[in-house]
């Protein structure tokens, strides 16, 4: 997309902007902070263009209420920050084995349990992977600017819509609640961009929402339309009724794996900043990254040849680029304000386990100056 | 001629899972008699479900279905409702989906008002994972949690339906499959939230631990605990604790039903009506 308007706003407030924008017209949700500003503003977009937005009573009706509507066939959104994410996570569940597509956006704040709720933190990015029990495969895009919290959930309402399924959007404290220029794509171009979730034209009588190809996702027609079939949580045959049989039960998870993994190009997407000449690989992704490039700036005018690789989209995680550059680089840091949760996904891509970490969990941000002083000691 | 069921049932489900001689099969049977006498298309019905024995209801039916996770029914029927505000959205759950786990959404779907329709099986029991203590478990009674009687005390399902704001709130026996059928109707056809008790047996995990064999033994013991509304209210109060009272037990047609409420704000959002203020209800508290 390209960035020809210019606006002054907030992450929560553009990543409210940016569902209306990309066609949202549901919103159920809980107060949370820091994440509550995306249902002020979107509780006040959403009934101008004819949506709908409600405050329900708990965190989990606030994800089941926006389910229910994407499973009536409309797009659909929560917002929410990590102790919300912990209570939603058994629906997340559902939305993941039904295929029913909604966008989770997930402020985040410090943890565990009650952490600390006005300050930074990047401590979901394991829980984003394996929100709900069982095996499903996640798809998460980390915002790290003013910017790709509008752009990024564009993106995330087109990836639920083409592969069926829950897609989160992960911003944290700082990026929400920074007030800034962000640089965007018109109305128009978003508008055009917008790719509805496939429909089945045919005779009702040949519709089988479950019954698709080995790689692709299920094609689920809004309801009301002719085409009646079932929503279960339980393992389930092509018409979506529950089933056990051996082979049936098989080929729905395969398929909720492959339908991802195998159209990974699709989902992908990194930054590469400073990388071509450097010397010195800094990792790191979401607000946490803005301080690295001022370090990768500041150590450069120094004559380090630092540079970064930021994955936007975090899951599935760009496996094949992070080996790459685990075989060019000697020198690697993760840089996260968690204890290493990425890390470990840096170590498994890279097949390496001589990777430096730099952390923090004290609900502070990073300052350049704790990136330089690191890279400095490597 | 006979009533014919087939045309709504999703024939290929049949027979259903549920145990012989069990109610659910006679709710069903009047829900979908009294779809019919309302004449509404199959397409414009939506059937949520949760978890438990009545969260099978939904796979049943040859409706727009969805079967929910453990007590949210309510909370997924209230997106597809506000989404689909025309067309039909009906939840079905049992005690213990719709008044323990699901306790919550029950009470916030009653006081939304929004026009769904909720029905409980209440069979007193957690039927499908085989005999614990449900809110509505009689105290006294065997439960698997509790063998040596259950201690917990009691939930009125319709007494927190009223309380919470419910227009509609009903209880039925399905020892009268008639009646039964006339308040569903009723139910469904009311504009706002409305609560039908559907008082079932469940003979296997609830009357064979408590001296009622079979179903029919189940059956009589819901008939000697239930009565009218008009007899349970001529009893003394000392004895009112002891009986539940059937029929219709609140209809309010006057109430504000929340998808009609949530047009006023999409208005006011569109500056076609200035903001919603106390003036514009009758109850300010």
């Amino acid at each position: 997309m390209s960035a020809t308007r210019e606006i002054i706003s907030t992450g929560n407030d553009l990543a409210a902007i940016a569902a209306v924008d990309a066609g949202c017209m549901f919103f159920g949700g809980y107060p949370i902070t820091p994440s509550s500003e995306v249902m002020h503003t979107i509780s006040d977009l959403l009934p101008k263009v004819g949506g709908t937005a409600i405050q329900m009573e708990d965190e989990i009706a606030g994800v089941a209420a926006a389910i229910g509507a994407g499973m009536a066939g409309v797009r659909t959104l929560t917002a929410t920050s990590g102790p919300g994410i912990s209570l939603k996570a058994e629906n997340l569940g559902l939305a993941q084995m039904a295929e029913v597509p909604m966008v989770v956006v997930n402020v985040m704040r410090g943890g565990p349990s009650t952490g600390l709720p006005t300050r930074v933190a990047q401590g979901d990015v394991a829980q984003a992977k394996n929100p709900s029990h069982g095996d499903y495969k996640s798809i998460t895009l980390c915002a790290g600017t003013l910017a790709e919290c509008y752009t990024e959930t564009v993106r995330a309402f087109n990836l639920a819509d083409r592969f069926m399924q829950p897609v989160f959007v992960l911003l944290d404290e700082t990026l929400g609640h920074m007030h800034g220029k962000a640089m965007l794509p018109t109305v128009e171009e978003v508008k055009a961009g917008i790719v509805p979730r496939k429909k089945f034209e045919g005779d009702p009588a040949d519709y089988r929402p479950y019954g698709v190809a080995q790689d692709e996702p299920a094609v689920l027609n809004p309801m009301f339309e002719g085409y009646r079939y079932h929503f279960t949580g339980l393992h389930h045959d092509a018409m979506g009724f529950p089933t056990e049989e051996i082979e049936t039960c098989r080929k729905l998870i395969d398929r909720l794996f492959r339908k991802v993994d195998e159209h990974r190009d699709e989902i992908e997407s990194n930054e590469e900043y400073m990388l071509d000449d450097a010397e010195i690989l800094l990792i790191g992704y979401g607000s946490a990254s803005l301080a690295i490039k001022e370090a990768v700036n500041v150590l450069r005018e120094e004559g380090i040849k630092a540079g970064l690789f930021r994955p936007i989209t975090i899951w599935p995680s760009p496996e094949e680029r992070m080996y790459e550059l685990g075989q060019k680089f000697d020198k690697v840091l993760v840089v996260e304000l968690n204890q290493g949760q990425y890390l470990e996904e840096v170590q498994r891509c890279m097949g390496r386990r001589d990777i430096n970490k730099l952390t923090k969990t004290n609900g502070r941000p990073f300052s350049p100056a704790d990136i330089i002083e690191k890279v400095k000691e490597l | 001629m006979a009533f014919n069921y087939d045309s709504y049932l999703r024939m290929e489900k049949m027979p259903t899972l549920w145990c012989w001689g069990c109610g659910d099969g006679v709710i069903l049977k009047a829900f979908i008699r009294a779809i019919d006498k309302l004449g509404w298309q199959k397409d414009d019905i939506c059937v949520v479900s949760g978890i438990g024995c009545s969260g099978r209801f939904s796979s049943y039916v040859d409706f727009n279905t969805v079967h929910t996770t453990h007590g949210r029914t309510v909370a997924f029927a209230t997106g597809i409702k506000l989404a689909n505000p025309d067309k039909h959205v009906i939840c079905v759950a049992g005690d213990g989906d719709g008044l323990a786990i699901g306790g919550n959404h029950t009470i916030h779907g009653c006081r939304r008002n929004i026009d769904i329709t909720l029905i409980i099986i209440q069979n007193f029991i957690y039927g499908l994972t085989n005999s614990q203590t449900s809110p509505t478990t009689p105290r006294g009674f065997w439960t698997v949690s509790q063998k040596v009687g259950n201690i917990d005390p009691t939930f009125d399902g319709c007494k927190l339906a009223e309380a919470a704001g419910a227009s509609f709130v009903a209880r039925e026996n399905v020892t009268a499959p008639k009646k039964l059928e006339k308040i569903l109707m009723q139910a469904m056809e009311h504009k706002g939230f409305s609560y039908v008790e559907a008082v079932s047996n469940c003979h296997i995990n609830l009357g064979r631990k408590n001296k009622m064999q079979n179903a029919m033994a189940n059956l009589d013991w819901i008939d000697s605990i239930t009565m009218s509304k008009k007899k349970w209210d001529a009893l003394p109060e000392e004895e009112k604790q002891n009986y539940l009272p059937t029929g219709i037990l609140k209809q309010d047609t006057e109430a504000e039903e929340y998808c009609e409420m949530y047009k006023e704000v999409q208005k006011a959002h569109q500056g076609l009506r200035g903001p919603i203020t106390q003036d514009d209800f009758e109850k300010k508290l």
